[in-house]
């Protein structure tokens, strides 16, 4: 397993002060790490870091072997403005390539081709003309991540995936992602607060609050006393 | 009905008057193809501010007596366009209340200087073409016309050649920037884009009209149509054909132009909301 991402001694913040500071993690292909915290406690700044959006104030964000910051699948949380979007589905799906395209202004076969391939394999296809605005939820973040594994195939930034799902359609994303991982080893990289899903789905847990509380495999998090404290709070007793 | 064909051909054969109809149109085409991204970047505003920020250039124009006026409200549109781009990303001044200082300063500063200055016999008719458009769109000279069709022809190429990637950065600014898209540059190009086109249909429909034509064809569109190409399109469509429409009224009732052709797309826009709710009534 080779390493993907490498964070050592990473402070994180804005102009106007440190957000969250001494974090040191790699990341390898095919890991599947959750990244823990409470509100404020630095995860969306790590992860604009992580996107080089807003890079760390001492310290490095490495990208090692043949991945760059550029291939990395975003699925950011929805914003107010796609919700009433006009646009059908292939045409999200389609702009995950545009970084592929440079300064081609249009799509090629192959970029086309690679789109409906997505869909199929996340069973979107029969939306590829539907318009965005009118899926459920749980479609609208299938088109997402469809959109996200078009710009990808390696590494994919899931920021609070399931946010506003309902149960049945949050289980059928986490099954979905937990494939990715599992069948095709795609790296992932979920932002959540959702430690019980952490723990029964991902590999590796990173938990943040102002600064780094605990880094290392999921059944060491579950031994550990921050876990021990975390998991209690959130009301989970479940067998992994 | 043959009495108003004869009128129509009795105007078109006057060149202002085809000048008038060809650079109409362009506007109008162009205006509609931003006015979707607008209106979805929730950038409607921008378009507003920037039409009184127009003005109160044309203000200084006339007072500094220039005949080119296009010298300088051409400039201080596109400078007051980055400036308002960047104000919004800014927290200190949210971009509304910047919008709203800016225009309304504009607007205010602009009518004071030519009360002042002007020496005009006509101030309040000056000023009341400035706002609402003008008999100027029939005294366009064979250069204006030129200058209309080459601004044109850079914003649609413009659009079509970045079409895919202002998609993306209109849909989701975050996504695009984290995979390598320079998505400030595209607001910037927008941006400025619309600032050209503001500048350009100040002589069709005046400076307080002009975001009607920008935001009422992309509304429609977006009540019935389902995706971004689809909608473009029929903006365009509706844009060009009620341009058209204001243009062949307002010649034949003489009224004012641009009123007409914004009253044309607010027509359009009430039959679309219509067209909507019957579709959504049958489709369940």
């Amino acid at each position: 397993m080779s390493e993907q991402i490498k964070c050592v001694d990473a402070v994180l913040g804005y102009e106007d002060g440190v957000v969250c500071e001494n974090i040191n993690f790699n990341v390898s292909e095919g890991d599947y790490l959750c990244i823990l915290g409470e509100n404020g406690a630095g995860k969306s700044t790590l992860m604009k870091a992580l996107l080089g959006l807003n890079p760390p104030l001492k310290g490095s964000i490495e990208f090692c072997g043949d991945t760059t910051r550029r291939e990395i699948g975003y699925l950011p949380q929805q914003t107010p403005v796609q919700r009433d979007f006009p646009a059908s589905v292939r045409e999200i799906v389609q702009s995950g390539c545009l970084n592929r395209c440079g300064l081609r202004p249009f799509y090629n076969k192959e970029e086309k081709r690679l789109a409906d391939e997505v869909m199929e394999r996340l069973g979107i296809k029969d939306l590829a003309k539907k318009c965005y605005r009118e899926l459920s939820g749980g479609q609208q973040q299938r088109v997402l991540l469809a959109r996200a594994l078009c710009a990808t195939g390696k590494l994919l930034l899931l920021d609070e995936p399931v946010t506003g799902l309902d149960p049945k359609a949050t289980a059928e994303m986490y099954e979905l992602i937990d494939k990715l991982n599992k069948k095709e080893k795609v790296t992932v990289i979920m932002i959540s607060h959702d430690v019980t899903a952490a723990v029964k789905y991902a590999d590796h847990v990173l938990q943040l609050g102002k600064t780094q509380l605990f880094f290392g495999s999921t059944e060491d998090y579950i031994e550990s006393d921050i876990g021990k404290t975390f998991i209690a709070e959130s009301g989970w007793s479940g067998n992994v | 009905m043959s009495e108003l064909i004869d009128t129509l051909s009795f105007y078109f054969s006057y060149p202002f008057v085809r000048y008038a109809m060809i650079v109409g149109l362009l506007i109008a085409l162009c205006s509609s193809l931003l006015g979707v991204s607008l209106v979805l970047k929730r950038f409607s505003f921008i378009g507003d501010g920037l039409s009184h920020v127009a003005f109160g250039a044309m203000a200084v124009a006339i007072v500094v007596g220039l005949t080119d006026r296009m010298v300088i409200i051409l400039p201080i549109t596109v400078i007051s366009a980055i400036l308002l781009l960047k104000t919004g990303q800014n927290t200190k001044i949210k971009g509304d209340a910047a919008v709203a200082m800016i225009s309304v300063g504009s607007l205010a500063v602009g009518y004071l200087l030519i009360n002042m200055f002007s020496k005009s016999a006509n101030i309040s008719g000056d000023v009341c073409s400035t706002l609402f458009g003008s008999t100027s769109i029939l005294t366009l000279t064979k250069t204006d016309l030129w200058l209309c069709v080459i601004m044109s022809a850079i914003v649609i190429a413009v659009f079509l050649l970045f079409y895919h990637k202002i998609f993306a950065v209109t849909f989701d600014e975050n996504f695009s920037k984290a995979t390598g898209i320079k998505a400030d540059l595209y607001n910037l190009l927008i941006a400025v884009i619309t600032a050209l086109i503001i500048v350009l249909a100040m002589n069709l429909v005046g400076s307080l009209l002009i975001s009607a034509l920008i935001i009422f064809p992309a509304l429609s569109a977006m009540r019935v149509f389902k995706s971004f190409g689809s909608v473009i399109i029929c903006s365009a469509v509706i844009s060009v054909i009620c341009a058209a429409a204001g243009i062949i009224l307002s010649i034949l009732f003489s009224t004012p132009v641009g009123s007409t052709i914004v009253a044309a797309d607010i027509f359009v826009f009430f039959i679309f909301c219509i067209v909507s709710s019957v579709l959504r009534r049958t489709s369940k």
